[in-house]
């Protein structure tokens, strides 16, 4: 649906430029990727976009405590959505409902339902196991495993029986190049992996869970421990994975979300209180309790 | 009731930005009403002041840039703050151009001052304390976050245009009439197209403010909306 300001006079905002446009001899259709002046997305620009996830009226309790409250958002595929607000504010629960991290936490419940490309992934018949191939998972703190490097990234591919050395070794590349990691180990794939820095470490696993060819990939505060430059070579790697796959980042920094995701969701004490487009979202939010947030207020 | 930043010494600096502001505002103020005293009063010596005190506008415009850019560096403002911030950072070009046109008014004044005087001046007293109103209202409305205020500003500007308009006719009228008062005649002209270039300023001031508060642009609109 094409987002219409609530005045009537803010919604064409290009009225007295149209004139203008034909005087200047300007094709009239404008380009599927501008955006207007209030900076909401344009019809043709809405239209491209296809959700991959959809969640649908979700309650999620630990036990009595109620974490997350009637949560309804899509996530759009090839593009990076971020999730933020303060601690407890539910959203590292809901990035774990996503490929049913949260299963293996005991005393949990959920209602409502998470479609993954159409099909409630809380469906009985679903397969878990292939449910987080395709919906992968980077943590807050890089956990390889006490492998080599190569060890690593094909290590999803050996648990399922492939041992082609030509197969294995070409997606050992191939995700390594992926993860911007190959120029820096290519010359050492037998070296363990906990050798690496910090930064390159999480930038292993990440290559490990693209590996396995996921469609998604859920990342929960990969940079809260590294430096800058890891920091800023992680987020390079994001703009350059929304090519091919879906990013659920969770963040607690604010610029970050604001220099990677395309849209941004705020959530605070269990409710999603606004998502958008991440320039509107920190320019002009809708809601004052995000306008609260994200300039540094509380009250 | 306005929450208040965690971080202190950021809310103190954002308050010292809005002081600033409104301070640089106040002395522009003063230096039109004063700039147009000159030129009725036939003061030349007032003349010479109102100049020399224009380094004080364009002192202030430097200092508010360096605070905003300061500001955008080390804190990283998003929201509200962040259009409060980049609206300081153009409210302030917009002032220290209205300080340049009271001097300029001055420097007519001047010369003006050396011969008799053409007419009595009416319509550009009444012209200067619209102007004058409408930066004061723009100002106000920045402050309140009054948006209302600001749209008003906005529609006052017609009301200084239609007087530009009278008074270049007059003028013209003047020169058509007798050679002689040409010089004189272009310089009152002069005086009224840059009262009419301050309310275009104060203009694009309460334009900023909508924006500021709203987060929504009015500007190069052909129509202005009836609220917001």
């Amino acid at each position: 649906m094409v987002a219409l300001g609530t005045n009537g006079w803010n919604t064409e905002p290009l009225g007295g430029m149209m004139d203008l446009q034909h005087k200047i001899d300007v094709p009239e259709t404008s380009s599927p990727l501008s955006v207007n002046p209030s900076g909401q997305a344009t019809a043709a620009q809405l239209q491209e976009e296809r959700s991959i996830i959809e969640v649908e009226n979700v309650d999620f309790y630990y036990g009595s405590n109620h974490a997350l409250k009637s949560i309804n958002v899509e996530i759009p595929e090839k593009k990076a959505t971020a999730f933020i607000g303060p601690s407890g504010c539910g959203k590292t629960t809901l990035l774990r409902c996503l490929n049913r991290m949260n299963d293996l936490v005991l005393n949990t419940r959920l209602t409502g339902s998470i479609k993954l490309d159409s099909k409630d992934i809380y469906d009985p018949s679903t397969d878990v196991i292939n449910l987080r191939r395709r919906v992968g998972m980077i943590f807050q703190k890089w956990n390889p495993f006490p492998k080599s490097i190569y060890e690593n990234v094909v290590y999803g591919l050996r648990i399922v029986g492939i041992n082609n050395r030509n197969l294995l070794d070409e997606v050992a590349e191939k995700s390594l190049r992926r993860a911007a990691l190959w120029d820096e180990v290519k010359d050492n794939l037998d070296k363990s992996a906990t050798d690496l820095s910090g930064g390159q470490q999480q930038r292993l696993c990440i290559a490990r869970a693209l590996a396995v060819e996921p469609e998604v990939l859920l990342m929960d505060e990969p940079c809260s421990a590294l430096d800058p430059i890891s920091t800023a070579k992680i987020e390079e790697l994001i703009h350059e994975l929304k090519d091919t796959f879906t990013i659920v980042i969770v963040t607690h920094n604010m610029q970050q979300a604001a220099r990677c995701a395309d849209r941004t969701a705020f959530f605070y004490l269990g409710e999603l209180i606004e998502v958008g487009e991440t320039g509107k979202l920190f320019t002009a939010p809708e809601k004052r309790q995000t306008e609260d947030y994200i300039t540094g207020r509380f009250g | 009731m306005e929450s208040q930043h965690t971080d202190k010494r950021y809310e103190e600096q954002l308050k010292k930005l809005r002081e600033e502001i409104l301070y640089m505002g106040g002395l522009v103020e003063d230096q039109i009403q004063k700039a147009v005293k000159t030129l009725v009063d036939r003061d030349s010596e007032l003349a010479q002041i109102i100049i020399e005190r224009d380094h004080e506008v364009n002192r202030l415009d430097v200092e508010i840039d360096d605070l905003c850019i300061k500001l955008l560096a080390l804190h990283q403002p998003a929201g509200r703050d962040l259009r409060f911030i980049t609206t300081g950072l153009k409210i302030t070009t917009d002032l220290e151009r209205i300080g340049d046109m009271a001097v300029n008014i001055c420097e007519r004044a001047l010369e003006l001052n050396q011969e008799p005087q053409l007419k009595p001046y009416i319509d550009i007293p009444r012209m200067a304390r619209i102007s004058q109103r409408m930066i004061r209202e723009s100002l106000d409305a920045f402050v309140r976050e009054d948006t209302e205020l600001a749209l008003k500003v906005c529609k006052d500007d017609d009301e200084v245009d239609q007087l530009n308009a009278q008074i270049f006719r007059e003028t013209l009228t003047f020169m058509l009439e007798n050679t002689q008062t040409i010089s004189r005649a272009t310089k009152i002209a002069s005086v009224s197209k840059y009262l009419e270039r301050i309310a275009d300023h104060a203009t694009n001031i309460a334009e900023m403010v909508i924006f500021m508060v709203k987060g929504k642009s009015i500007r190069h609109m052909k129509d202005l909306p009836p609220s917001v």
